[in-house]
């Protein structure tokens, strides 16, 4: 059997370093791992002191002709939970590279005149995300749900200006923690990069930093607190099931995407007089292409390293499973497009395959490889049907980031509940397919519908302030010049707008 | 001194640029246009989204010749552009007061002579 942690992706780190009965698998086995994992995010400081006596210096430092068994146990112990945490950063580096996928997502679907502002989006964005998550996000999301005397089920109350390895200031980690944190600050970063893409094209810069702040510090911490923190989310029927965040992560940003799209209004020109949708063609479709293979190829880390570790291999399944979904999202947004749309447009076969992704989230660690096909498959109809729709109820998405995150967010969280397989979950949580009870549908259903709930009014709250206050939206002559010339006082193309005759300048 | 405007199909323009060049006129200039005409737009469809393009990328010709010279250079034009389909494009002729070559500063219709082969430069 696979033993993969089900939730608390990043506590379960230390105590797997330790075989554990919960960890090497039984018929008791994901009971107790439960259990020994809401003890185990009971606070960032109590993890670390245990971290500490269970990760006793290098592994390799020991002479295996002397040493006695218990020194080689040790080493053997602490060997593995390295190799775990090796394999936590190397899917924090995938993770960190989606941010490439975005930028070549949303680039490729903006106009030529508004492209250097989406680089300077990223950037600033993920230099936000990296502070706001440091001094808040990272502690409200994984600072104890309670069960410890820290934190509640509601909010995290430990971890709060991360300091590793000290206790001069701050709060005391280990190296375990670190891990987690900057782990989960990756993903923490993918659910705001996911905001932005309804956004483009007619958003202040300043609006960037100032949500950034509070989605990364607040918004989505506390729903990621909800589940992976050992939160409400797990105290609903059998507890739900988020793989990788197909709700925790995708359906957060893409509500507040649709919050920030609604408040913002249509881009220029996207509804002609007669009130139908016109088409705004991005500017360019291969880096666009690039984008969603870099995300793609992300994915393998998000959803791959979501294992927690690499015990039992259970990483290879999950990242098959990833890829199959990917391809079956492909297929299924082509042929929706072709029957649809009456061409194979290159936008929806793209946004396919990130629905394809996003689909198979959260269900990636509790499903067998013959679901993954479908699961992609449906996300994918489901992305094309979603933009078009978007598109009619005049929500301007110019990614389709409400439908490939948001839509197929929710059809990926609600499939784990028919599908989650008897060998990978909890007895109580075995998908309908098995013959499982609807209490798991029921869990996602209300997750899904707090997350919604939540998200949604929290971050229409903050665009609304924003637009009372500095503003949200440029105005019109600056959006018709678009966001580079009007925001950051440069081209993203010059040579497209700069006169060559301009350019070159006198030759005296 | 007339000058021959012509909006052609871009895959008209070699031809005409090599027999033109052929026949002593190898002055002319070219801008990449845009116009529209009977011919029919171009749909995009995007995203389930459809945007229709009636203008059409076309090149335009300018080219001034002396009064004599007119009617070989509409002849070549006509010759080479026409297709026989909508699209196929417009010559217009129009007089032109003076013209001046920069290099040396000449006026007039001289600045316009035909050229023999040799003259000119490859």
């Amino acid at each position: 059997m696979l033993p993969i942690p089900r939730t608390a992706r990043g506590g379960a780190i230390a105590a797997d370093a330790v075989p554990t009965p919960a960890a090497t698998g039984g018929p008791d086995h994901h009971r107790r791992a439960r259990r020994a994992r809401r003890h185990r995010i009971a606070g960032v400081a109590g993890v670390a002191a245990a971290a500490t006596l269970l990760v006793p210096g290098s592994a390799l430092a020991v002479d295996p002709t002397t040493v006695d068994q218990s020194t080689l146990l040790e080493s053997v112990v602490g060997l593995a939970d390295e190799v775990n945490l090796f394999w936590l950063i190397f899917g924090t580096a995938l993770v960190f590279f989606m941010q490439v996928g975005f930028l070549g997502l949303e680039l490729g679907f903006s106009r030529g005149k508004s492209v250097g502002a989406g680089v300077a989006k990223i950037l600033v964005n993920l230099s936000v995300a990296s502070i706001a998550w440091w001094a808040v996000g990272f502690g409200v999301a994984f600072g104890g749900n309670g069960d410890d005397g820290v934190g509640s089920t509601l909010i995290g109350s430990s971890g709060f200006f991360f300091n590793n390895g000290t206790d001069l200031a701050g709060t005391s980690s280990g190296a375990t923690e670190a891990t987690t944190f900057i782990f989960q600050f990756t993903f923490a970063a993918v659910s705001l990069a996911i905001v932005w893409g309804a956004t483009l094209e007619r958003i202040k810069f300043i609006a960037y930093p100032i949500f950034g702040f509070v989605f990364v510090a607040l918004i989505y911490p506390l729903v990621v607190h909800a589940g992976w923190g050992g939160g409400i989310f797990n105290d609903i029927g059998p507890g739900h099931l988020d793989f990788a965040g197909s709700t925790l992560v995708h359906l957060t940003g893409a509500t507040a995407a649709l919050a920030a799209a609604i408040v913002l209004g249509p881009r220029l020109g996207k509804y002609g007089p007669d009130g139908k949708p016109r088409a705004i063609p991005g500017h360019s479709m291969p880096i666009f292409g690039i984008g969603v293979l870099v995300l793609w190829l992300g994915w393998f880390g998000f959803n791959g390293a979501s294992t927690g570790s690499t015990d039992g291999s259970g990483f290879s399944h999950v990242i098959a499973v990833t890829n199959l979904a990917a391809a079956a999202g492909v297929a299924g947004a082509a042929i929706t497009s072709k029957l649809v749309l009456k061409s194979f447009d290159v936008g929806m076969i793209g946004n396919g395959a990130i629905a394809g992704l996003v689909a198979i989230t959260a269900p990636a660690g509790f499903v067998e490889l013959w679901t993954a096909p479908i699961i992609g498959l449906v996300g994918g109809v489901v992305v094309v049907l979603g933009v078009l729709a978007f598109d009619r109820l005049k929500i301007d998405d110019p990614v389709g980031a409400t439908s490939a995150h948001g839509l197929a967010g929710i059809w990926g969280t609600l499939v784990t509940a028919v599908f989650a397989s008897p060998r990978l979950v909890d007895e109580a949580q075995q998908g309908l397919w098995y013959g499982g009870s609807f209490d798991l549908m029921l869990t996602q259903i209300v997750s899904v519908l707090i997350t919604i709930a939540f998200v949604f009014a929290a971050s229409y709250a903050v665009f609304k302030i924003i637009d009372l206050t500095v503003g949200l939206r440029v105005s019109e002559e600056q959006e018709l010049a678009g966001l580079d010339i009007s925001e950051h006082g440069m081209y993203g193309y010059p040579e497209q707008f700069i006169p060559e005759a301009e350019l070159i300048g006198s030759a005296k | 001194m007339k000058m021959v405007i012509a909006y052609i199909r871009h895959e008209a323009f070699e031809p005409i640029r090599a027999e033109l060049l052929g026949l002593g006129f190898p002055s002319l200039s070219i801008a990449e246009v845009k116009g529209s005409g009977r011919q029919k737009g171009v749909t995009e469809r995007y995203r389930g989204a459809s945007l229709t393009n009636y203008l059409r990328p076309k090149v335009k010709i300018e080219c001034v010749v002396d009064d004599g010279d007119v009617q070989t250079i509409v002849d070549t034009i006509l010759k080479h552009a026409r297709t026989g389909a909508v699209g196929d494009g417009k010559v217009f002729v129009m007089p032109v007061e003076e013209a001046y070559r920069i290099r040396t500063g000449e006026a007039g219709a001289e600045t316009l002579q035909a050229h023999e082969a040799d003259e000119i430069q490859r």
